[in-house]
């Protein structure tokens, strides 16, 4: 157990150590970085759905005064994507459009009038073919195929099965089907989408900034796709305005850039607009789930069955990674002896989807404790009891072979059923007023990366020199979740230094070492534990440096805070600048690192996508939510949430409420209001009107709390607090509303309209009873 | 068409000749290099490049640079008084109601709106206020406790 015995950082309520910039609007994000020497990117998209490609003119607009270069699928052609198996997209489309708004052209010019000006010049003609929308028109027998090869417009379809199902079903005493659906939802990140690339002709270098959550995979698209060698590219991350894992994939308006700054060897920003923000997409897939329970009397899950459609877009993207966790992750929640999965990934003439926060799980999780809810109420059980007849014990693994290495579940189902008052108040709310509840589980970070090199998952470096200062290098993206306020705690924890003495520098690819970025919540486990290893190594070349000058053994001397002496012997003690010149004196400026590897134990089990879901950690949540609803126009109010998370330990709890708060809240979006929308492929949705997030007015108070079970292989025992509660809040809200007005409803989200016409069908149902 | 505006930004006084069409968004980032201000949207719906007109909050991405001639414009960057920061600033720092920080600077300036006209505001009041000012990382629970500890903060004698 790492838990700090008496913490010095870590464990305090600690303010972010680059919020100053941010509250002074010093924060310079990428679109902050446009210069007069700027050419303006600007890019050209496919005006209908699906269709091919016969002529793409650019020769007028070549024309045009002041237009220093257009580049077109014809200047890439190479594919990219996130996923090393299933890269089938190009920056620019060659041959085939595929979508509304996929791009076909772009242009650099001297400023945006000019650059708009030339998009309307390029001649594009492209042969309309018949498209598909929907999951049922996608997989109609005589559908229009997508890509070659991909019959059915199947890009996936995973099959599993653990334990003996049958048995489970057949030994039940009550077992219950629903299929559920959920609209498909964009991370709405309050960045729109920039980058910036400068190319030096001269030295045929590109220096490259963005939005990116994952710079390092940004690096190796572009050198893929330009063909450049990686060590002639340097990917810079400013600050970035929110992630939410749409910056996780490189995107193809970052790829355009680069070509567009080399063929013009120039600087070329590119700011998208937020309809074009919301075109490049990779948000959570519509989802549609059948789910199927098999429960004893006592609550006990004795089998379960999952299918799940998920309607990808047109391209590949992550959807693989997507539709496999959306299986994997039935596992590791409760204990559950029997699991049947089937996935189906599904091509249509849409946006691609990606990965969003809660990668994968969201949508079945909600179906399954919707459903979890329902047969509880038939059993008669109250569905915290349900939730305890099926919890885990840590260590332990799961039938899917993930470990589970500590479970605090059940002290968070505590927390939230004492918070919120649920045993005194739920059978005793006036008409219109529910509470619901849920539980949730997320990953922190996969174990197995993406491109599997042998390398280990994090690198942190730390150098400590002439002037006292200790610099942490890190690789860490920041987009808002604290990472490096994380990594500048774990190093003053380590040694027992001020906070002050340390600054942390990230995310430049000449400086910092290669961090495999920020998604699946993997930073602080990994990027923690790599930097507590990089200053358990400076402590220890500290302590011989004092133990030198105090001539004495190394492990005679002693050291808290900022001061060295020798253990019995306060008199001579030895400050840090001290200690630090003794260390100094001998090789000079000191650099040291650590690197964190996980465990093979944590890294999945053999069969087919093992791999996926697998962790050394699960965060755990439940939550209670309180609603009131208005019958006669379907109007959901949230009115309160009681949440808690179990993060291993909270190295900076004000960091994790908010993430807890912010995740919490991101369900309640999905769930209330937020869709996206399309009309024949073209969205209706793409502004901050009509994809409806949460406003303050509408959100409620949440109340939230932290469990800390001590993950034994966590940084002090920490684990992930930024995804695991979000899965949570759409079944609570949604059994909530049941509770309230006795609507068991199957999609998401819970409009007023849709209500309205659950409540129609029920009173209708209800009039036909009484009239029979 | 350029006209001549003189207005006053941050306490600093500038002339200057502008398009017709400029936004006050592109007078402020480009012109100025003043870039807290922050272009979320296309037009409207963010609140992110809330600035303060004549004491009003005011969204700058549809506010033209020509009708601000005359006036007095304050921004994020002034808002630190002496290298301190203001008492907004402060308590969205110490209390994270900053994550990343874009929504950050208007939601500052229309909450110094706000508490300007009503030091003491009350959870409805601040939730009115801040309306249309949308983030996407909080939750808008710190915020909202960032916005109370300013203006408890502003109540106390300095000590």
């Amino acid at each position: 157990m790492n838990k700090p015995i008496k913490s010095h950082a870590a464990g305090q309520r600690i303010p972010l150590v680059d919020g100053i910039e941010k509250v002074t609007g010093k924060a310079i994000y990428t679109a902050d970085m446009e210069t007069d020497d700027c050419l303006v990117g600007r890019i050209l998209r496919s005006p209908v759905s699906h269709g091919r490609i016969i002529t793409i003119d650019t020769s007028r607009a070549m024309a045009l005064a002041g237009v220093k270069a257009i580049v077109t699928g014809a200047d890439c052609p190479h594919t990219y994507g996130v996923i090393p198996i299933a890269m089938n997209e190009f920056p620019m489309a060659r041959d085939k459009v595929r979508y509304r708004g996929e791009p076909v052209a772009a242009i650099a010019a001297c400023d945006a009038a000019t650059a708009q000006r030339a998009l309307e010049l390029i001649d594009l003609e492209i042969e309309e073919l018949p498209a598909c929308y929907t999951i049922k028109e996608a997989r109609a027998p005589d559908a229009a195929l997508l890509h070659d090869g991909k019959e059915g417009n199947i890009e996936r379809d995973v099959h599993n099965e653990f334990g003996d199902i049958t048995a489970g079903f057949n030994n039940a005493d009550l077992v219950c089907e629903e299929t559920f659906d959920c609209a498909e939802v964009n991370h709405a990140q309050m960045e729109p989408h920039a980058a910036l690339a400068d190319y030096d002709g001269e030295r045929h270098r590109l220096t490259f900034h963005s939005v990116t959550q994952v710079p390092f995979y940004v690096h190796l698209t572009l050198a893929r796709c330009l063909e450049m060698d990686t060590s002639q590219i340097r990917v810079v991350k400013p600050f970035v305005g929110g992630g939410f894992g749409a910056r996780t994939e490189t995107l193809n308006f970052e790829i355009i850039t680069a070509l567009l700054a080399r063929k013009a060897c120039a600087k070329v920003m590119m700011r998208l607009t937020r309809e074009e923000s919301f075109l490049t997409h990779r948000g959570r897939p519509q989802t549609q789930v059948k789910i199927k329970l098999g429960l004893a009397k006592d609550g006990r899950i004795l089998a379960t069955e999952c299918e799940t459609v998920q309607l990808g877009g047109a391209y590949a993207g992550y959807g693989l990674v997507t539709i496999l966790y959306a299986g994997a992750l039935l596992h590791g929640l409760y204990d559950i002896p029997a699991v049947k999965y089937d996935g189906y990934r599904i091509y249509a003439n849409q946006p691609p989807c990606g990965a969003m926060r809660g990668h994968g799980t969201v949508d079945v999780r909600h179906a399954f404790e919707c459903l979890l809810d329902r047969m509880a109420r038939q059993l008669n059980l109250d569905p915290f009891a349900v939730r305890r007849a099926n919890l885990l014990s840590a260590p332990t693994r799961t039938l899917n072979d993930l470990l589970v290495n500590s479970y605090g579940l059940a002290e968070c189902l505590e927390k939230v059923e004492t918070a919120s008052g649920w045993n005194e108040r739920r059978n005793d709310l006036p008409p219109g007023r529910g509470l619901g509840m849920a539980c949730s589980h997320y990953v922190s970070g996969a174990a197995k990366p993406v491109h599997w090199t042998g390398e280990p998952h994090a690198v942190v470096a730390l150098k400590l020199d002439f002037d006292g200062s200790i610099t942490a290098l890190t690789g860490a993206s920041d987009i808002g979740q604290g990472s490096t306020t994380m990594v500048a705690m774990a190093t003053a924890e380590v040694l027992g230094v001020d906070l002050a003495r340390i600054r942390v520098v990230t995310n430049d690819s000449v400086i910092t070492p290669k961090d495999n970025g920020s998604y699946s919540s993997r930073v602080t486990f990994m990027v923690g534990n790599a930097t507590i290893e990089a200053a358990k190594n400076l402590r220890h070349i500290l302590i011989s440096a004092a133990a030198k000058k105090l001539d004495c053994p190394d492990e005679d001397v002693e050291c808290t805070g900022e001061t060295f002496w020798v253990r019995g012997s306060e008199q001579s003690m030895l400050s840090f600048a001290e200690v630090a010149q003794t260390a100094l004196a001998e090789d000079g400026t000191i650099t040291v690192k650590g690197t964190f590897t996980c465990p093979p134990e944590a890294q999945g089990g053999k069969h087919r996508g093992g791999a996926v879901g697998s962790t050394m950690g699960f965060s755990y949540a439940a939550q209670v939510v309180e609603v009131a609803v208005d019958a006669d126009t379907g109007q959901v109010i949230v009115e309160k949430v009681w949440a808690a998370l179990d993060c291993g330990f909270a190295i900076n709890p004000l960091a994790v409420e908010g993430q807890i708060e912010g995740s919490v809240w991101m369900g309640m979006g999905q769930a209330l209001s937020e869709e996206t929308r399309y009309v024949d492929g073209l969205p209706a949705h793409a502004s901050l009107l009509d994809y409806r997030v949460p406003t303050i007015v509408e959100s409620p108070d949440l109340e939230v709390h932290i469990v800390e079970s001590i993950d034994p292989l966590g940084p002090f025992g920490a684990k992930e607090a930024g995804e695991g509660a979000l899965s949570g809040f759409p079944p609570a809200l949604a059994n909530a509303i049941a509770d309230a007005i006795g609507i068991d409803a199957n999609f998401l989200p819970l409009t007023p309209d849709r209500l309205m016409d659950e409540l129609t069908k029920a009173r209708r149902a209800a009039r036909r009873k009484e009239a029979s | 068409m350029k006209r001549i505006i003189k207005l006053v930004i941050n306490g600093k006084h500038y002339e200057d000749a502008i398009n017709d069409n400029m936004l006050l968004i592109d007078y402020l980032r480009h012109a100025k290099h003043l870039t807290g201000a922050k272009k979320g949207c296309d037009g409207g719906e963010c609140g992110a490049c809330t600035v303060l007109i004549k004491g009003r909050p005011r969204i700058s991405c549809i506010t033209l640079a020509a009708s601000c001639d005359g006036a007095e414009i304050e921004t994020i960057e002034g808002q630190a008084i002496n290298g301190r920061l203001s008492a907004l600033q402060r308590a969205f720092h110490e209390k994270l109601g900053t994550q990343c920080g874009f929504c950050t600077p208007g939601m500052i300036m229309a909450a110094q709106g706000l508490l300007r006209d009503n030091p003491d505001p009350s959870k409805d009041q601040i939730k009115t206020a801040l309306g249309g000012n949308l983030c996407r990382c909080t939750g808008y629970t710190k915020i909202i406790e960032s916005v109370q500890a300013a203006a408890k903060a502003s109540s106390e004698p300095a000590s």
